[in-house]
C-alpha cells in the first residue's frame, strides 16, 4: 500500500506535465508558445501578492517572538491536560493555520521525540492532514484580487479551523 | 481582516513590553520580511510553471473537458456563476489539485479561480459569496491522501504510514462540511 502510495506521488506531477504537452500537441497546439504565454502572467500576480504576505508574515512572526505565542499555548495546555490529551497536539493546532514550514518542522520533531506509533504523533499526523494554512491562504487568495472588505470570511476561517481540529482529535482518538 | 491585524500588532507588542522580549520582537518583524520575500520567490517559479502549463491545458481544450465533468456539482456550491463561466473550470482544477495534495499547483489555479470570479464582482472592494464558498473550502483543506504527513512518517520508520490515510480522509470530509454549514450560519445572521 505504502509502496504504491509513494510511486503514485513521485508519478503524478511528471505525468501530468508529459500528457498536458502530448494532448497539446495531438490538438495543433504550439506547446512551447502557449507555455510562455502562460508564464507570463505569473509576475504580476505575485507583485500583487507580496505586500498581502508581507503584511500577514509580519503579524505573525511577531505574534510568535513578542511570547504572546506561548501564553495562548500555555492557556490551551491545560485544557487538554484537563482531557488528557497529548500536548504536542497543542503546538500543532495553533501552528498549522499559521504556518506550513513551522507546522511541518514542528511534526518532524513530534515523530522524533516521541516516535512514529505514539498518539502525540498519530494526532498530530491527523491534524497536519486536515488542517490548512488559513492565514497564508486567505493572504494569498484575498490579495490576488484586492479585496479589502471581507466581512464575516474570517471569522468562519476561524471558527472552522476550530472546529477542524476538535474533530481531528475525536478522529485520532477513536481510530488510534 | 483590520481587525484581527490590528489585534495581533497591538497583542504582540503589549507582550513584547511585558516579557522583556522587545529586542525579539523587532528581529522578528523583518524576519517575517525575509520570509515573505522568499515565500513570493518561490512562488514566482511555481506559479509561472503552472500558469504555463494551464495555457496548454486550455489551449488544447482539456481544460473545459475535465471542467464539464464536475460542472453539476461546483454550480450546486456555487449558486450565481453562469452555466459556462470560465471560473467554473478554475475551480474544479483548484478543487482537484488540492484532492490530491498538490499544493503548489492548487495554489495558481486558486489565484485564476479568485480573478475568474473577482471579474463577476460589480464591487471590487468587496468579498463576493462565490469567493467566500471557495476560499472556505481551501482553508478548510480537502485532500485524499496526505503525501507529505506519509513521507515524513515513513522517514522515521513508521512501519505502516498509510494507516493515517483513512482518519484524515474522515476528519478532512467532516471539517470541509462543518466549515461550509457555519459559511452558511453566518450567512444567515449577517446577511
Amino acid at each position: 500500500m505504502i509502496r504504491a502510495v509513494e510511486a503514485i506521488s513521485l508519478l503524478i506531477i511528471p505525468l501530468f506535465i508529459l500528457f498536458t504537452v502530448w494532448y497539446g500537441t495531438f490538438k495543433k497546439v504550439r506547446v512551447y508558445d502557449s507555455f510562455v504565454a502562460g508564464a507570463k502572467e505569473g509576475p504580476a500576480i505575485i507583485l500583487k501578492i507580496f505586500p498581502y504576505l508581507l503584511t500577514i508574515f509580519m503579524a505573525i512572526k511577531g505574534f510568535q517572538a513578542s511570547g504572546a505565542f506561548d501564553y495562548v499555548r500555555d492557556a490551551f495546555y491545560g485544557v487538554f491536560a484537563f482531557l488528557d490529551l497529548p500536548i504536542e497536539a497543542v503546538s500543532m493546532s495553533i501552528f498549522k493555520p499559521l504556518s506550513g514550514s513551522a507546522s511541518t518542522a514542528l511534526f518532524t520533531d513530534i515523530v522524533q521525540t516521541s516516535g512514529t506509533d505514539s498518539m502525540a504523533t498519530r494526532m498530530s499526523a491527523v491534524i497536519m492532514g486536515s488542517a490548512e494554512t488559513t492565514f497564508y491562504v486567505l493572504a494569498v487568495y484575498l490579495g490576488a484580487v484586492n479585496i479589502r472588505k471581507t466581512r464575516y470570511l474570517v471569522p468562519v476561517c476561524l471558527v472552522a479551523d476550530l472546529i477542524g481540529i476538535v474533530v481531528a482529535v475525536c478522529v485520532a482518538r477513536y481510530f488510534f | 481582516m483590520n481587525v484581527l491585524w490590528l489585534v495581533m500588532i497591538s497583542v504582540s507588542v503589549v507582550f513584547a513590553i511585558f516579557t522583556g522580549n522587545l529586542e525579539a520582537f523587532t528581529k522578528s518583524i523583518f524576519d517575517g520580511a525575509k520570509s515573505a520575500v522568499e515565500v513570493s520567490l518561490f512562488l514566482l517559479g511555481i506559479v509561472s510553471i503552472w500558469m504555463g502549463i494551464t495555457r496548454i491545458l486550455e489551449d488544447s481544450g482539456l481544460i473545459y473537458r475535465i471542467a464539464h465533468l464536475f460542472k453539476p456539482i461546483i454550480s450546486r456550491l456555487f449558486k450565481n456563476i453562469p452555466g459556462d463561466h470560465p471560473s467554473i473550470t478554475a475551480i474544479t482544477l483548484n478543487v482537484l489539485a488540492n484532492l490530491f495534495g498538490l499544493g503548489n499547483a492548487a495554489t495558481p489555479l486558486g489565484i485564476k479561480a479568485m480573478q475568474e470570479l473577482d471579474a463577476l464582482n460589480e464591487d471590487k472592494e468587496t468579498i463576493t459569496p462565490e469567493m467566500m464558498v471557495f476560499i472556505v473550502l481551501n482553508t478548510a483543506s480537502i485532500q485524499l491522501i496526505p503525501f507529505s504527513v506519509i513521507g515524513i512518517l515513513a522517514t522515521f520508520g513508521d512501519s505502516n504510514p498509510a494507516a493515517i490515510v483513512l482518519p484524515v480522509l474522515i476528519a478532512t470530509a467532516v471539517s470541509a462540511m462543518t466549515a461550509l454549514l457555519v459559511l452558511a450560519a453566518f450567512r444567515r445572521f449577517f446577511g
